[in-house]
């Protein structure tokens, strides 16, 4: 479907009887998001054509398709073909792998989330998560490869759609979220296909590589060129939730079901800064004096409406929102830098932050079940004695998410802070640093909830083993990474270079 | 094993910590203060061999352990000990297995408890050895956490204030600091994190940007020291704190701050040192006499402690900043003297507390008549912090201000007032809980224990030991402060008078 879709956006037609040019064809780099569509298809039939759908065979098919992928695109590390593939519309480089891979296990823990929690009530349970996570996660896959606009925006919206039915999955709270998503993604398309539509009346092309060849020769005007980085950007400003754009993430992730939210604050903000930092990087490294100041403001004030607004939340969802609109504004800060420096910092901020808030996410979903308000922080008074381990975990990943060392946390924020600093942008570093303070206070009161409240007395927590143990491996990873962060930052080193 | 003997005093507090949580709920209480003991009287007997095989007349940095750690940023794992940071580990382990037997009476959540403390001591003993700054940097974070969650789980009423308070004004103090170590770092062409390296860097920079720097690294470790007026968070935090917690938090984590001072401010800004000296000097005094006057005024016994800490440490910040001789080594000196006398008076006022139930002076009195023994150790810590010629608060205070008058007259005096001062809240206090009509029903109260002998007479031992006899500590002390003044002020007087003279002195008075 995905390759179709690339061939129509590819044969644009040069003249009215030119025939009508066909690139040759190399699916071995898409094979990646191959896997992930067919796996997506078969979990559609089985849900519309079995007697009866089992949560195990639905898991079984999605982490089937989601360790196919990954694998298929760990056999592309070693790449020596083209480094454009499908028309120049694809790039295949370790930058995309390294993501992939990150996509692809982060939707694995939403698949193994949504498969517990469906499991406590059968009537909830609904076959099509599994699909539309993979879907969604195809899209993620392509766009962060695309070296295409029209490629990228067909990614977005592969992406965006699936998240906003996932989002609507869980009931009357979250179809008002996946509205309101819905509303403001639309908005956030239609300002990145106008920045497309830009792009292209600047420089006669949609590839990211032409562009930057165009771009790089000019000496003229570009006005053009700079409303068109003015769009992408505030497209992908929604799409990664940096203030000012950052309106729907509280409601939609205190909306959303839990699993699906793990899922899309990791996923998406991966997907959407590893495509950002293409198109910034490479499509619009000529323009690098113009676009710093932009993300250098968009940080400053991510960072602080994010901490501000994190501190003041009474609910452990809308917390985790707003601090994630911190956490955009923190990789943000890493971006100024407009080298490789940058890109490595913000690689490792998104694979950290992955960890941490799926983490947190997963022991959201178990804290509190059955209760009116599962994610507000009266519900987590007293975990620690309610039950112990939950609470262990949400520590690590919250205390990570603050940045104290010894956890992943802590280095990621070393690196970005690093790479501010490198590019001149001290006093930018110290707004970050001091909005860590304040975002500090917002996770220190959760813990001091979990830690030094009496429990009431009818709360209940699932303590499965299944959902623990995911957190476990994930509070083990966030630790370990701290402590030898090499174990990351080696493979990020070689996964850091944008070919063009 | 010797040769990385620092590495295991630094960890093998953490192995307790691993050990406690891999036994989990199997420990029982008992057994959980139990290894936890053992581990920290381990950990001070490792601290001992360090001591036996450290050279006082070496002024550089021993027993240093270097290794790759994250080569890609030149992150590295590299600890050493010198004449200064050689006392605070040992005032530090030393402090840790007191602190421990005198936790036997918390009975809630014992074995998360011990965690908490094993966890500090690690992070403690790191930020003390670290010589690499990011290195630093993680140990001084890691600190906040164990103390957060010390005061936070096991402190008085007002707990959850006082430990979010204490958390987050320090956190905010080393946001500056990680800042400026980047940002030193990057100047250096970011090679390295060393702090003998980067003092190189740092002796290149323009005159502007090495005081802006300074001020940055200043400001995390004046929060933690704390130099007025960054001070508020201190006397809410010691207040609340469990007795263990408090001991800790005056003994250790506070000299932290006055340690960065002279490791890092000094070593690497040696400039702007100097040039800040003086403004600095006129907060440490201000803060000498603000936590007198302040302490004078207190109705909470823990809470007047709490201000004489206040006080005491500006007279380590003006010892430190008046690059006199006597008065860096009485600084320091002051920073050992202070960790025993304090976490004397936290330890005794901790077992005054869970004998009668009331911290506040007014509702004690009389109890000199009740428990002997306790209200005599009492004294002696009172007398040991007050000053007085013969017991170890006296040597530090005259070094600091015989060594200030060589600089400033006014300091001086203003120092000296304070002495007065101490005396002044000091003995009135323990005048108001020993003396008086004893309440009706603190007439059955107990006397010391012989657990509670255990813990509180080493410390006062080493009171009476490092009174008459300072020069113990000011030969491993002296080469090191020498280092520090021809860093930073090559140029001031430096007449050395060592610490056998000053005692001597003392003693005839």
């Amino acid at each position: 479907m995905i390759a179709l879709l690339l061939h129509l956006a590819q044969a644009a037609p040069t003249g009215p009887d030119a025939p009508i040019p066909t690139p040759s064809l190399v699916f071995q780099p898409i094979l990646p998001e191959i896997i992930l569509c067919v796996a997506g298809i078969l979990g559609m039939l089985y849900e519309a054509f079995a007697p009866r759908s089992w949560r195990s065979m639905h898991l079984a098919v999605a982490l089937a398709g989601l360790f196919g992928a990954g694998l298929a695109a760990s056999k592309l590390w070693d790449w020596t073909g083209a480094p454009f593939v499908m028309g120049d519309t694809v790039a295949v480089d370790r930058f995309s792998v390294v993501a992939t891979i990150v996509l692809v296990i982060v939707a694995a823990f939403g698949c193994i989330y949504y498969a517990h929690e469906a499991g406590r009530d059968e009537a909830t349970f609904q076959g099509e998560f599994f699909p539309l996570i993979l879907f969604a996660t195809a899209g993620m896959a392509l766009i962060v490869a695309a070296n295409d606009l029209i490629v990228v925006f067909l990614a977005l919206e592969i992406l965006s759609l699936s998240l906003y039915v996932l989002t609507g999955m869980g009931g009357r709270r979250s179809n008002e979220a996946a509205m309101k998503y819905f509303l403001l993604g639309a908005f956030s398309s239609a300002f990145f296909l106008y920045g497309v539509a830009m792009a292209y009346g600047a420089t006669a092309s949609t590839k990211i590589t032409a562009i930057v060849a165009t771009l790089a020769g000019q000496t003229g005007s570009q006005s053009l060129a700079l409303l068109a980085m003015g769009f992408l950007v505030i497209g992908f400003g929604f799409k990664v939730s940096a203030a000012p754009f950052h309106m729907w993430t509280p409601d939609v992730y205190q909306g959303a079901p839990t699993p699906v939210v793990a899922f899309m604050s990791a996923a998406t903000k991966v997907a959407a800064f590893f495509a950002l930092m293409r198109i910034l990087d490479v499509g619009l490294q000529p323009l690098t004096w113009d676009w710093t100041p932009i993300i250098y403001a968009l940080s400053v004030l991510s960072v602080l409406t994010g901490a501000v607004l994190a501190a003041a939340q009474r609910d452990v969802k809308r917390m985790l929102a707003y601090s994630s609109v911190a956490h955009a504004g923190f990789i943000l800060a890493g971006l100024t830098s407009a080298n490789v420096v940058g890109i490595r910092a913000a690689m490792f901020y998104l694979i950290a932050y992955s960890v941490m808030t799926v983490g947190a996410f997963g022991v959201t979903m178990l804290v509190a079940i059955k209760t009116e308000e599962p994610s507000s922080y009266d519900s987590y008074e007293g975990l620690a004695a309610r039950s112990p381990g939950l609470a262990a975990l949400l520590t690590v990943f919250l205390l990570s998410l603050a940045g104290i060392p010894p956890t992943v946390g802590f280095i990621a924020k070393l690196t970005v802070f690093g790479s501010a600093i490198d590019a001149g942008n001290w006093p930018l570093a110290l707004v970050c640093v001091l909005a860590s303070v304040i975002a500090a206070y917002a996770y220190l009161r959760v813990i001091v909830r979990m830690y030094f409240r009496e429990p009431r007395g009818d709360v209940v927590d699932d303590t499965s083993v299944v959902p623990q143990v995911a957190g476990l491996v994930l509070a083990v990873a966030v630790v370990v990474l701290g402590v030898f962060p090499r174990l990351l930052s080696g493979i990020i080193e070689q996964a850091s270079i944008l070919r063009w | 094993m010797s040769d990385h003997l620092l590495s295991v005093l630094i960890f093998l507090p953490l192995l307790g910590v691993l050990g406690l949580v891999i036994g989990g709920r199997q420990i029982s209480d008992a057994g959980a203060r139990r290894i936890t003991l053992l581990v920290t009287l381990v950990v001070f007997g490792v601290s001992l061999a360090v001591l036996g095989r450290f050279e006082s007349a070496d002024a550089g940095y021993q027993l240093v352990e270097q290794a790759s750690w994250v080569p890609g940023i030149g992150l590295q794992y590299l600890v050493g000990v010198d004449g200064i940071s050689l006392w605070l580990v040992l005032l530090t382990t030393f402090l840790f297995p007191i602190s421990v037997l005198a936790s036997w009476t918390v009975t809630s959540e014992v074995r998360r408890y011990m965690i908490a403390v094993l966890a500090l001591e690690t992070a403690v003993l790191g930020s003390f050895l670290a010589l690499d700054l990011i290195l630093f940097f993680i140990f001084f974070e890691a600190i906040l956490v164990p103390m957060y969650l010390l005061i936070g789980g096991w402190g008085g009423e007002r707990r959850v204030y006082a430990a979010l308070k204490f958390f987050l004004f320090t956190m905010a103090g080393s946001a500056f600091l990680l800042v400026a170590i980047i940002f030193l770092y990057a100047q250096a062409g970011g090679g390295t994190f060393d702090v003998r390296t980067l003092a190189d860097t740092a002796a290149t920079l323009p005159v502007e940007t090495a005081r802006w720097l300074f001020l940055a690294f200043f400001v995390a470790f004046a929060v933690k020291v704390p130099v007025f007026p960054l001070h508020t968070w201190l006397p809410d935090a010691h207040t609340e704190a469990p007795t263990a917690g408090s001991v800790l938090l005056a003994g250790v984590l506070l000299k932290v701050g006055a340690y960065g001072l002279i490791r890092f401010n000094m070593a690497l800004f040696p400039e702007a040192s100097k040039h800040f000296a003086t403004p600095i000097m006129v907060l440490a005094a201000i803060g000498i006499i603000y936590g007198a006057v302040c302490a004078l005024s207190q109705r909470d016994v823990k809470r007047l402690v709490a201000y004489s800490s206040v006080s005491h440490l500006g007279f380590v910040v003006l010892g430190l900043f008046a690059f006199t001789q006597q008065a860096v080594t009485g600084g320091v000196l002051q920073m050992v003297n202070h960790g025993l006398a304090t976490g004397a008076l936290f330890l005794l006022v901790g077992m005054l507390y869970e004998r009668t139930h009331t911290r506040r002076l007014d509702e004690m009195g009389g109890l000199a008549g009740v428990m002997p023994w306790l209200l005599g150790f009492f004294l002696f810590a009172v007398f040991a912090s007050a000053g007085l010629p013969g017991l170890n608060g006296f040597v530090g205070e005259f070094l600091v201000i015989i060594g200030t008058f060589a600089v400033s007259h006014w300091l001086g005096v203003a120092a000296s007032v304070a002495v007065v001062l101490g005396a002044i809240y000091l003995l009135w206090s323990f005048q108001r809980v020993a003396y008086g009509s004893v309440r009706e029903e603190h007439r059955g109260l107990a006397d010391v224990s012989a657990r509670e002998v255990a813990v509180i007479v080493p410390v006062l031992a080493l009171l009476l030991v490092f009174g008459v006899y300072p020069k113990l500590l000011t030969d491993a002390i002296d080469p090191a402060t020498a280092r520090v003044i021809e860093h930073v002020a090559p140029d001031h007087p430096t007449t050395v008078v060592t610490g056998v003279v000053v005692a001597d002195e003392g003693g005839g008075g």
